[in-house]
């Protein structure tokens, strides 16, 4: 495939979504190899060399179960994120973890929650039905739900009803009726080893059930009457159309275009109803399998003209910058510091503030965050001893030393971005301001240099670049 | 106070021989409930605030709610930043009252979110909120230097962030965020630094926000509404343990923090609203209580008027909605006290409607 203005554009929003964005090195080899076929590749993680997580763990052997490490649990996922050749796995991870939002705050030990993240790493490209499963066995999620406390002579509704609105269908699919039935179906799901904390540490917990503790009686569920455990409540509630919609919508707000926050799906219809029908199709029709579902999502139309229809959440921006300037792939003091960098613009990883997950879109935008946002990635992009910005400013230099040429080549290279006319007009008048510049020799390259980082920095402060 | 808070162990109806009943697992036993009156009493954990109440500062609102609770945290939540018990709403209350309050947008901190988050009751459009999560560090492109770099950039964001005609309310919103946090950014960054403090603060999340709250308020930078949320309230499962750490970490701040004021003659002016987006479930499950409806609304300070309003709803069981307490009071009438009694503005535009208002606000 050649290299046109069109190709790459459309690739560098496929790795935007499907990853974390790719230098333009990575994009243009990408390009070459075609479109189709990276989909394709992005699809099957397990053809890529694995990040070695000992690697990780050699540099910080307290992250192998890191237990209640305050506020840089997840550490060790940031650093798979940073590195992975896998991106679209790890960003089905954050898919996930955005809908089943378990956190420490709660669970208190991170590694519970990390092996939940294991899970979806392993099984994210398959049926949404192996996820539902093994989320329902999942110890950190029966403990965050309280599904260790429904018992069959007292049930504990938490669980049953999240499944039912956040999980599979959706407010108004359903009825209080429903979410009882449904929580008497799940008693015996427990974990064990939960209490007490041993001096030597803590056992990890493991999903038990407890035919004892379950209630075998009669239940009536979504119509249908029987001696239902849960995995019958699963196929019930998978066999409904609207777990379809609701799983379809998931996906159409985090890969194609941001739709309002999941509390108001019951009243506001979607953005565009014939997509999410679309994915609905191909859910149902696949037994729910997430892989054949996304591959048709990257190949639609509706995908391709989404460019810059998604506000970047917090841990696209961190990991999308990470991976572009480089050296940032050894574990480090910095990895950690970068960690917390995700947190303090508002995704807490691993501890989301509720179940319902974080509320996303233009809602990560507020004052505080936007400023930690721009001076983060500013930050970073303004140091030129990074080998991924070192590569963009030779570049360059291949580049006529004119502030119009230059201001047209940043923001092709930034994204490729495309801004207003008097956007522009305002960059191109800010390079103006330093004099004349050119790439003739050191002391002018330096100078060059920091022309175009300056006006690199101010395009990562722009607005337009905080789209996806 | 997010998550559901449980207004039977908040407000204890200590002589409702069915509370007994109802509460095998995880009811406040007769001897520590802090009494207020032969009826009530509050959670052992809230000896602060029981104190208060005796000085006469808090009043109590009983069965707080709307119909229909769908016991869905985050419809519930929505509902209460609103005022849209039916439709989606996009507009914030509170957004309506800051328009009401600076229609001219002359202090871009008029209100003040304690983040990360930006809460939903103050978002509407073109409605400015600063979002501070640590004021110390509050501030736009801290790390350029020199600072004749920094300024250049500044000025230069400052023209691409100002209104294009025509882009959308997404980037509006965006371009309107980032000046407001330049100005945001501008004015407070003196709160830190002219305050000074005998009151040491409790070491909880919720403690450091009202600090955070108490610092910005004393520099009198025009602020009118400070927001914040203290979370985990969700208790279906080892209620007696977590719920009397979450009162003992909110006590105990908003204790420090009305004393922090008091110690600079600043107490006066400021009344504290504390809600929770349902009650819980009458009869608890063994070790916590599940959803509920009806719930509890505090108000706190010098200005209010202490005491009770509205009654406690009853918990005969045929009184009970799917085992949950029915609320008498509609959310938006407390709301309207705030609006019109406290802030002196007109409530139906901000909440929706006429309703009858609790008058818990000294006049």
């Amino acid at each position: 495939m050649t290299i046109t203005e069109t190709n790459l554009n459309l690739m560098a929003h496929l790795m935007r979504r499907a990853g974390f964005g790719a230098d333009r090195d990575e994009l243009e080899h990408r390009v070459a190899n075609g479109y189709e076929a990276t989909v394709d590749e992005l699809l099957h993680p397990e053809q890529q060399i694995p990040v070695d997580y000992y690697e990780f763990l050699r540099y910080f052997p307290n992250w192998w179960k890191p237990g209640t490490m305050g506020g840089r649990g997840h550490a060790g996922w940031v650093w798979r994120m940073i590195n992975t050749r896998a991106p679209l796995q790890e960003k089905l991870c954050l898919f996930y973890h955005q809908i089943f939002a378990t956190g420490v705050s709660k669970v208190d030990h991170y590694d519970e929650i990390e092996d939940m993240i294991d899970m979806f790493r392993e099984n994210g490209l398959g049926h949404y039905k192996t996820i539902l499963m093994e989320v329902a066995k999942n110890p950190a999620m029966i403990y965050w739900l309280d599904n260790h406390e429904n018992h069959a002579t007292s049930i504990n509704e938490n669980w049953g009803r999240e499944l039912l609105e956040l999980f599979t269908m959706g407010i108004g699919n359903y009825t209080e009726t429903d979410v009882q039935e449904c929580s008497r179906a799940f008693t015996g799901w427990t974990l064990t080893h939960k209490l007490p904390r041993f001096h030597m540490g803590r056992w990890d917990w493991e999903f038990e059930y407890r035919p004892d503790d379950h209630d075998n009686g009669e239940k009536t569920f979504l119509g249908q009457t029987g001696n239902f455990n849960g995995e019958e409540i699963i196929d019930i509630i998978l066999a409904q159309p609207a777990t379809a919609t609701f799983i379809a919508r998931h996906l159409f707000s985090f890969f194609v275009e941001d739709e309002p926050q999941v509390p108001s799906w019951s009243v506001t219809p979607p953005n565009n109803p014939e997509a999410v029908d679309a994915i609905a199709n191909v859910l149902f029709e696949s037994d729910y399998h997430i892989g054949t579902t996304l591959k048709f999502i990257l190949n639609a139309d509706f995908f391709k003209e989404s460019l810059f229809a998604k506000v970047k959440n917090p841990t696209e921006v961190v990991i999308g910058t990470l991976r572009l300037v480089g050296n940032t792939e050894r574990p480090s003091p910095e990895t950690m510091d970068w960690a917390i960098d995700i947190t303090n613009m508002g995704q807490d990883l691993l501890n989301p503030p509720s179940v319902e997950g974080w509320h996303t879109g233009i809602e990560w935008i507020n004052s505080g965050t936007l400023m930690k946002r721009t001076n983060f990635t500013a930050e970073l992009m303004g140091d030129l001893t990074r080998p991924g910005v070192k590569n963009i400013m030779g570049r360059l230099k291949s580049v006529e030393a004119s502030p119009d040429a230059i201001v047209t080549a940043c923001l092709n290279l930034m994204g490729p971005l495309d801004v207003e006319d008097d956007i522009k007009k305002e960059l191109i008048e800010h390079a103006e301001t330093f004099g004349p510049f050119d790439w003739d020799n050191d002391s002018d390259n330096e100078n060059a240099a920091a022309v175009a980082s300056e006006i690199i920095q101010l395009i990562v402060a722009l607005r337009e670049y905080q789209f996806a | 106070m997010t998550g559901g808070n449980d207004y039977l162990n908040t407000v204890v109806p200590h002589s409702d021989p069915l509370y007994r009943d109802y509460r095998p697992s995880v009811g406040v036993l007769d001897e520590d409930v802090l009494r207020l009156d032969d009826q009530v009493g509050f959670h052992p954990a809230m000896a602060p605030i029981q104190k208060m109440y005796q000085d006469g500062d808090v009043a109590i609102i009983h069965g707080v709610g709307y119909e229909n609770s769908p016991r869905s945290h985050f419809r519930s939540m929505d509902i209460w930043h609103t005022c849209e018990p039916d439709t989606l709403g996009t507009e914030g209350w509170l957004a309506r009252v800051i328009r009401d309050i600076d229609p001219h947008k002359e202090n871009v901190i008029t209100a003040v979110s304690m983040g990360p988050a930006l809460f939903r009751a103050l978002v509407g459009p073109g409605i400015p909120v600063a979002t501070v999560e640590n004021i110390d560090s509050y501030g736009m492109l801290t790390g350029l230097t020199p600072e004749e770099k920094l300024s250049r950039v500044l000025s230069r964001y400052r023209r691409m962030y100002s209104p294009a005609i025509g882009t959308g309310p997404v980037m509006d919103y965006l371009g309107q965020t980032g000046l407001d946090a330049l100005e945001g950014a501008d004015i407070l960054s003196a709160a830190p630094a002219n305050y000074s403090s005998s009151i040491e603060y409790a070491d909880s999340s919720v403690a450091k926000k009202l600090k955070g709250i108490a610092q910005i308020h004393l520099a009198g930078l025009g602020s009118r509404i400070f927001y914040l949320d203290h979370s985990g309230f969700d208790t279906h499962a080892d209620q007696v343990v977590t719920h009397a750490r979450l009162w003992e970490e909110v006590s105990t701040a908003i204790r420090d923090f009305f004393d922090d004021l008091e110690s600079h003659d600043a107490a006066d002016n400021v009344v504290m609203f504390l809600f929770s987006e349902f009650g819980r479930r009458v009869h608890d499950n063994g070790g916590g209580t599940d959803h509920g409806a009806g719930g509890v609304c505090l108000a706190i300070g010098k200005g209010v008027k202490g005491g009770q309003y509205g009654e406690y709803p009853s918990t005969r069981p045929s009184d009970l909605d799917q085992g949950d307490l029915i609320p008498a009071t509609d959310f938006r009438s407390v709301y309207s006290t705030l609006v019109e009694d406290w802030m002196g503005l007109d409530a139906v535009s901000v909440v929706g409607g006429n309703f009858e208002k609790p008058e818990f606000i000294l006049k």
